[in-house]
């Protein structure tokens, strides 16, 4: 279990970092909390030869208003998003899934740009910001661009990320007035594990008819990556969200999903599950009880 | 190669010099020589090596040595002065909260962390707290008892 051997750098600031990373390339890994880097170290799975140590550098942290968005920064741990009192209303939606992560020491160790950097398709944090429609701004020595998440993702463990570049921060912005909204993840322990099927609803209502104006669904665990699942947010979208509604929408976010069989849960599961937690997502966000689900 | 590491474990300064590929946990059990933090699965899915860094529970199997430099770490032995064990050690023995002892010290942390933030947790935000703890004998009943006995004290 012993990790191979590396060298630690340890940058003390953000232009620091991105020159040793310009400098290093492919034998160079930055890491933040290690929660997923040195347990795939320990495995072999990475050999990076230079470890660049991102947690001193002050420019990444934070959490606070930018204008009318919220600006995260990458190195924020699941713990302070759990807790923060800016992630309210709409953007509690974050809050609630962060501490659906690990347990309370992955956390504490654990922060939003490692778990989207680590880009599993099971990311917790990452259906919750595709719904907030959220945008990364991503960095490298003398250039910063911002893209939409929904493109960030490219396939299991991959992104858009250039060898040079990383997550410096998550902007997200305001929720639209009358949004009711949901997380749901389903596992096979009540902590510490990855999701089988996780669902993110948002949906904003009108305040009269209570017509669904504009719906975002995002699913995990059941793609190459986290995924928005359009024609779904498509059929809501000026409906009346009666039962028949709900359970087709469940339907057709099923037809969407392309999940594998792994380890975890079968294909055939998985898809069964996206009907059943889209459903319950969406009875959740609009305050009718559904039976105890997930973690 | 070796790289400087300066921390406190326990209210101790330690001045190491480690290479980068330790763990916290490797420089708690083989460089403090402090073996009752307990290595587990090693992958940060057991508890077993959970110790308080900055105050906060971690597991120590998942941080880098030289991420820990300048910070403070909590391990079981920090928790009994002169002598005399915490109230939270005490408690898990009244209680019989232990069996063969090797997910307590993970156990004892995280409830000391979970106590220091909220003082009379609810059964629910006990196994919250404690859902990084895993035991494999003793079907966390007593554990959750032994907390509940000590909430509001």
């Amino acid at each position: 279990m012993r990790m191979r051997k590396f060298e630690f750098l340890n940058p003390s600031s953000l232009a620091e970092a991105l020159g040793l990373l310009k400098q290093f390339g492919a034998k160079a890994q930055v890491i933040a909390g290690g929660t997923d880097l040195v347990v795939q170290m320990k495995n072999k799975l990475a050999t990076p030869k230079k470890v660049i140590n991102l947690m001193g550098i002050p420019e990444l942290t934070g959490i606070n208003k930018k204008g009318r968005n919220l600006r995260i920064g990458a190195l924020v741990k699941h713990a302070a998003l759990e807790r923060s009192p800016l992630l309210k209303d709409g953007w509690r939606i974050l809050a609630v899934a962060a501490h659906k992560v690990g347990s309370p020491q992955i956390r504490n160790l654990g922060t939003v740009g490692g778990n989207l950097g680590n880009a599993s398709p099971a990311a917790d944090t990452a259906c919750p910001l595709l719904v907030l429609e959220a945008e990364a701004v991503l960095t490298r020595k003398q250039k910063e661009r911002r893209v939409p998440l929904h493109s960030f993702f490219r396939g299991p463990g991959k992104t858009l990320l250039g060898k040079d570049e990383i997550i410096k921060e998550i902007l997200i912005p305001p929720v639209p007035a009358g949004s009711v909204w949901a997380y749901l993840k389903l596992g096979r322990r009540k902590s510490l594990d990855l999701a089988l099927t996780s669902v993110a609803v948002l949906l904003t209502l009108d305040p009269k008819t209570k017509i669904c104006r504009r719906a975002r669904v995002a699913l995990g665990a059941v793609a190459p990556t986290p995924m928005r699942a359009k024609e779904t947010e498509k059929f809501l979208e000026g409906k009346t969200l009666n039962d028949d509604v709900i359970r087709e929408a469940g339907e057709r976010a099923q037809k969407e999903s392309r999940p594998i069989s792994d380890v975890r849960a079968s294909a055939e599961y998985r898809k069964e599950m996206v009907k059943v937690l889209v459903g319950r997502a969406i009875k959740k966000s609009l305050g009718i009880p559904i039976p105890p689900t997930g973690i | 190669m070796r790289y400087p590491l300066k921390l406190k474990v326990n209210g101790e300064v330690y001045e190491l010099e480690v290479p980068a590929n330790w763990t916290l946990l490797d420089v708690i059990r083989e460089k403090c020589g402090l073996t009752g933090t307990k290595q587990g699965c090693g992958n940060g899915e057991c508890g077993a090596c959970t110790v308080l860094l900055d105050e906060e529970p971690v597991n120590a199997c998942l941080v880098l040595a030289l991420q820990a430099n300048g910070k403070n770490v909590l391990t079981v032995e920090g928790l009994s002065k002169d002598g005399a064990i915490d109230p939270i050690q005490e408690a898990f023995i009244t209680h019989g909260a232990i069996q063969c002892g090797f997910c307590t010290p993970g156990m004892v942390l995280s409830v000391k962390a979970l106590l220091d933030r909220n003082p009379k947790p609810k059964e629910l935000e006990i196994r919250e707290a404690l859902a990084g703890n895993f035991c494999r004998c003793t079907g966390y009943q007593k554990i959750v008892e032994a907390v509940q006995s000590l909430a509001g004290k």
